[in-house]
């Protein structure tokens, strides 16, 4: 009998491993797929009845038995699931489907079919498509991608580099590890399908050192890749591109483009001023492509389903859809891929329930530590670029962390600051002292000090204005917008917590 | 993950070296298979590395320094690492990094005196939907407890 098991992290963390052994030792045919992305259920075991995937959640070694006799008590078929079937899977329409690591269960699943559309076309058309698609960053910053790469493309240079920025530091995300380690091929295909649209021969993935087991999935991927001629003499064909995984060190601000390039190049992790782009001046002073890796494995289905489809989802000029990540304090946490526009709120209440706790959600963060809080008043608020620009917010890499009523919401605008202060790279003073007295100010705050508040606000202006890049820039939303709906918490002398 | 506090060789480091110097920016990979093999980055392999990069013994400090994986001493047999971002923070992380550094009579960054076990904070392992989270000798961990957590080190 086939049976699925994740070997997702985040299955794994919760016993997936032993519940996969176990399978193994009573005769099971064991395929460790990706995660469906229902993180609640996980491990979130499947077995084929009838042809149809039904699942058993929350799988331990004592339900295996009972699993494979049919006596154990199931959630129906996984894609019937309201959280799963509600969802519109683009980006990751293969994640939790297939074996990772089988090429063949790729290909049966669309896989390639975009590089075999993209080896055919002429390098101008290749990125007209992308720009046609509407795609933007989905690392953040939502610059538009087909522009980055048309400026990559027109370099004239004799090297030219694909750089994947796989270092998801911010707290709520997990997309980027999911994607690789459910359907690494996805964003090997869209890697190489960049290499083809502007002149690159040679990629890498700069994947976080809090990842090993994505590093692992990676690495085996490329490797079957390169067996298989999807690396190297690409599909055959005239076209080169090969690719390395890279791993980080633990360092927050190697998000930041240039700041991970510089870490590419085995230097300190320092933001680098821009211009010059990383476009023209990028790896080793070479045109580069730095995109999300969330941006990189949407480019196969935008080629396999063309870029009028894609952009036939979304809202306004955020087109397409997100993988949006829910976490936190909640009852169905996990991975919703939708179109942009869905409000926040349905995202908070009706898609994940609310808290785990069961008490009031007091606000959710959007956008990872750089991102704001938003209370209940806001979430009438489209998950779309420009709405939550709006709103006062951002969408970063679409991390939705809920807190409920319990959260000290100076003590989060505390955290913030801090963080900053820990993983500040130090070029630029208003992030590097800026941050230190940030938290200074919330202590003094918190001590019922109320004159140091029009300090703190004055602080976060010359931060948001003066950093170099988003890690100084962007705190202050945290800060500010725990400020701004919870003035209540920022006076008076606080006796918890301290 | 698990160190192992073999005295470092200087034929070693300097395969080590050899092996990454093809790549294009070696210095990273070549601080990471170091700190594979000897459980940190040894002092005495800094004048090899700076020789082999062409580059001063001040700038690869600046290098090892600014990244907060590499260490200069082994980590103790076993290394914990709890996350201490957002995510977690909204399923009571705070609490429980209290409770496990109070069972074990550390601080972070701290080494038990026996060398059994040494606490880190890490800053998100991407569980952020079963948290709060941990990494026990890299392995990932969700929906911890201090006990549990404080058990699987004890051994």
């Amino acid at each position: 009998m086939k049976v699925w098991v994740p070997r997702d992290a985040a299955a794994k963390a919760l016993g997936a491993d032993a519940v996969a052994d176990a399978f193994k030792a009573a005769g099971a045919e064991v395929v460790r797929n990706g995660s469906r992305g229902m993180i609640w259920l996980e491990p979130l075991v499947e077995v084929e009845r009838d042809g149809v995937r039904v699942g058993y959640g929350n799988a331990t070694v004592e339900d295996v038995a009972a699993i494979l006799e049919g006596s154990a008590e199931t959630l129906g078929p996984v894609e019937e699931i309201p959280f799963f079937a509600k969802q519109n899977r683009l980006t990751f329409q293969r994640c939790g489907v297939i074996d990772p690591l089988s090429l063949e269960d790729y290909e049966a699943h669309g896989g390639l079919a975009g590089l075999r559309r993209a080896i055919d076309m002429e390098a101008a058309d290749i990125v007209a498509e992308v720009t046609e698609s509407g795609l933007r960053g989905r690392g953040g910053a939502g610059f538009p991608t087909g522009i980055k790469w048309e400026t990559v493309r027109k370099a004239d240079a004799p090297q030219k580099y694909i750089v994947c920025n796989a270092d998801e530091g911010d707290s709520g995300t997990f997309a980027d590890r999911m994607i690789m380690e459910g359907d690494p091929f996805c964003l090997i295909e869209g890697m190489v399908i960049a290499g083809l649209g502007v002149g690159a021969t040679k990629g890498y993935i700069y994947l976080r050192s809090e990842y090993p087991d994505a590093i692992e999935v990676m690495n085996a991927a490329i490797e079957i890749a390169r067996q298989n001629n999807v690396l190297g003499r690409v599909l055959q064909s005239s076209h080169e591109f090969d690719l390395e995984v890279r791993v980080g060190a633990g360092a927050y601000v190697c998000g930041e483009e240039t700041s991970l390039l510089n870490s590419l190049e085995g230097k300190r992790g320092i933001v680098r001023a821009k211009p010059p782009l990383p476009a023209l001046e990028g790896f080793l002073g070479r045109p580069t492509v730095v995109n999300n890796v969330i941006s990189l494995a949407t480019v196969p289905v935008i080629f396999e389903k063309g870029a009028a489809h894609y952009a036939s989802f979304g809202l306004g000029r955020s087109k397409g859809t997100m993988p949006i990540q829910i976490a936190g304090n909640v009852k169905y946490g996990g991975l919703f891929e939708t179109a942009f526009g869905m409000p926040l709120g349905e995202l908070v209440n009706d898609i994940a329930g609310g808290t785990i706790t069961g008490r009031p959600v007091k606000a959710v963060q959007v956008g990872g530590p750089l991102g704001a809080y938003f209370a209940p008043e806001k979430f009438d608020t489209p998950f779309a670029y420009e709405p939550f620009d709006g709103a006062g917010g951002l969408i970063g890499h679409a991390g939705v962390v809920l807190f409920d009523d319990s959260a000290d919401m100076l003590g989060m605008a505390r955290f913030a600051m801090e963080f900053c202060a820990v993983e500040s790279c130090g070029k630029c003073t208003p992030c590097r002292i800026g941050a230190v007295r940030g938290v200074e100010t919330i202590d003094r705050i918190g001590r019922g000090d109320a004159s140091a508040i029009p300090l703190l606000v004055d602080l976060c202006e010359t931060m948001k204005d003066g950093s170099l890049c988003a890690l100084g820039g962007f705190t202050p939303y945290p800060v500010m917008s725990a400020l701004e709906q919870f003035p209540e918490e920022f006076t008076g002398v606080r006796e918890a917590a301290e | 993950m698990t160190a192992t506090a073999a005295p470092p060789d200087s034929a070693e480091i300097a395969a080590i070296i050899l092996k990454n110097m093809p790549l294009e920016g070696p210095l990273l990979p070549i601080l990471h298979d170091m700190q594979a093999n000897f459980g940190c980055v040894p002092d005495a392999a800094r004048p090899q590395i700076a020789d082999a990069l062409n580059i001063t013994e001040a700038e690869l400090h600046g290098v090892i320094s600014f990244y907060h994986d590499f260490r200069r001493e082994p980590a103790g047999k076993h290394v914990l690492k709890i996350c201490r971002a957002e995510a977690c923070q909204a399923m009571g992380a705070n609490d429980l990094s209290d409770k496990v550094l109070e069972l074990l009579g550390l601080d972070w960054h701290g080494t038990s005196s026996d060398g059994r076990v040494t606490v880190e904070p890490v800053y998100c392992l991407g569980l952020c939907a079963c948290g709060p989270a941990a990494m026990v000798n890299g392995k990932v961990r969700g929906r911890v407890s201090a006990d549990a957590l404080v058990q699987e080190v004890s051994a």
